[in-house]
């Protein structure tokens, strides 16, 4: 029962983004605020992780295919692939619902404590529209540029960790990176993204905007955002992967 | 003018407010005063549309607020400001942008003419050269002054203060109550403040409405205060040896 009521709540508060803004420049401006905070924050974090995956997988891999007969060009074949389909969207997800997640959720939480919310209702804003709905047009915008930047960054973490560990040349790197290439696993990539996007935000801005009590609760709320945020992350990824692939 | 009729609102089956019907004037200063749970809060909330009450009316100017659709309600809100306890100022904005907020939403102004009624409002509330600082680089008085200058910013019918003198020093207490009662004169606003300040109810107290368990239990003006004999009033106004013998020696001079 509990489940169910959050979920009518969280469907509520989706409801209540599709109004009319009260001003457009305003709701542009927070915005862009929010596509600074979701996007550009990120990017350092975001970047430095998906090197390191694509490094490690790439010298892993090539570890493995060092004791077979199959071709060292599959390394960056596997590397692009992995990347494309699984750590790039995924693996940013999960940071990103560590990284924004918890950020919107206490942000949020704060707001929601310290009667800033009640403010804007007062003033006949309408809250959830003004607060969610740039947040959300943020992260749909952005996370996939991230996605799409991680898996570039991560399949040339594989190339530089690859030739450094001895194991390949450059050429075969590349000749693998460039065999087989699917537009569709692209794709996939980006529905990927806007999905992940879509949850980590809505998610976090749901946990937060509902936080009542104090401190305490706007650190469970913030926790929970970031939890439940991971788990719908990991199991949209299965799905999204059933239904598509 | 704003009239309460019969309100009622309970939480998880507990009655907090049990029919609580009284008339707000406008140009006064009307007073919510009672001890801590007795409702005030809710009251004041089920009043400016936070929280709706399980029954009775809230008439804006004889309208009915709660049977309004959410169009009229939100003009009634752009019509209203309001002073929170703790002042609700935006974290991440300067005090102008604060301050200009219900302007840049509500208004197509130009900016320079948004930034000279900003200017104005903060001079009005004796706030000046503060239009660049963060709320957290600024003082609760300051605070306060700052809430109040949005609170008016849009010339607003209508004024509600929950606690404005909390956490204030005495002094900044006595500023932030004269700066109250001036503006509601000045622009003739029916003002509604939930208090628990002494000082206020007796420099400010037009209009006084005690609430006690959920109901009216007197209603009465700052001079009327001083000649009940409503016990749970008296209990709670004159708590202090230094309020029960201010009252004594005004009685005391009255009968003279």
């Amino acid at each position: 029962m509990d489940s169910l009521y959050h979920i009518g709540k969280y469907m509520m508060m989706l409801k209540g983004l599709f109004v009319r803004p009260e001003r457009k420049t305003m709701y542009w401006k927070e915005t862009l605020r929010q596509m600074y905070q979701i996007g550009i924050d990120s990017m350092i974090i975001v970047f430095i992780i998906a090197f390191f995956i694509g490094a490690v997988s790439a010298v892993q891999f090539a570890y493995n295919l060092a004791q077979t007969i199959t071709p060292m060009s599959y390394v960056g074949y596997i590397v692009k692939e992995s990347m494309i389909l699984e750590f790039a969207p995924t693996i940013t997800a999960l940071i990103l619902a560590g990284k924004v997640g918890s950020n919107i959720a206490s942000e949020l939480g704060t707001m929601r404590l310290t009667e800033q919310i009640d403010a804007l209702e007062i003033m006949g804003v309408n809250s959830i529209a003004y607060l969610v709905g740039p947040k959300l047009v943020a992260a749909l915008t952005m996370i996939p540029l991230l996605v799409v930047f991680a898996a570039v960054i991560g399949i040339g973490g594989g190339y530089l960790a690859g030739i450094s560990s001895g194991y390949l040349s450059g050429i075969e790197y590349i000749q693998g990176v460039q065999s087989l290439f699917l537009a569709k696993n692209v794709v996939i990539m980006m529905i990927k993204a806007i999905v992940f996007s879509f949850i980590i935000v809505s998610i976090s801005c749901y946990k937060g905007y509902y936080a009542r009590g104090g401190a305490l609760e706007i650190g469970k709320a913030s926790t929970q955002a970031v939890v439940l945020s991971c788990i719908l992350v990991l199991i949209a990824d299965y799905i999204v992967a059933w239904l598509v692939l | 003018m704003i009239e309460l009729k019969d309100i009622q609102k309970s939480f998880d089956g507990a009655k907090v407010l049990k029919g609580v019907s009284s008339v707000f004037h406008p140009g006064q200063i009307s007073l919510i005063i009672g001890k801590s749970g007795s409702g005030k809060s809710v009251l004041l909330k089920c009043m400016v549309g936070l929280l709706c009450p399980d029954n009775g009316s809230v008439l804006f100017n004889g309208e009915d607020f709660i049977a309004m659709n959410t169009k009229e309600k939100k003009n009634i809100h752009r019509s209203l400001g309001m002073l929170f306890q703790g002042n609700a100022l935006f974290d991440s904005q300067t005090v102008e942008e604060n301050v200009r907020f219900p302007l840049d939403m509500f208004t197509r102004l130009p900016l320079d003419e948004k930034r000279d009624r900003v200017n104005e409002v903060l001079k009005r509330v004796n706030l000046v050269n503060s239009n660049h600082k963060l709320p957290s680089e600024i003082s609760g008085g300051m605070q306060k002054r700052v809430g109040i200058a949005r609170a008016i910013v849009m010339t607003p019918k209508y004024l509600f203060c929950d606690e404005p003198n909390s956490g204030l020093d005495p002094q900044t207490s006595i500023v932030i109550d004269e700066l109250i009662k001036d503006i509601t004169e000045e622009y003739k606003m029916t003002t509604i403040v939930n208090t628990h300040d002494m000082n206020t109810v007796i420099a400010n107290g037009d209009k006084i409405l005690f609430l006690h368990q959920g109901q009216k239990h007197w209603e009465g003006n700052k001079d009327s205060l001083f000649e009940t004999n409503n016990k749970e009033l008296m209990d709670f106004i004159f708590a202090s040896d230094f309020l029960r013998e201010a009252r004594a020696y005004r009685l005391g001079k009255t009968k003279k």
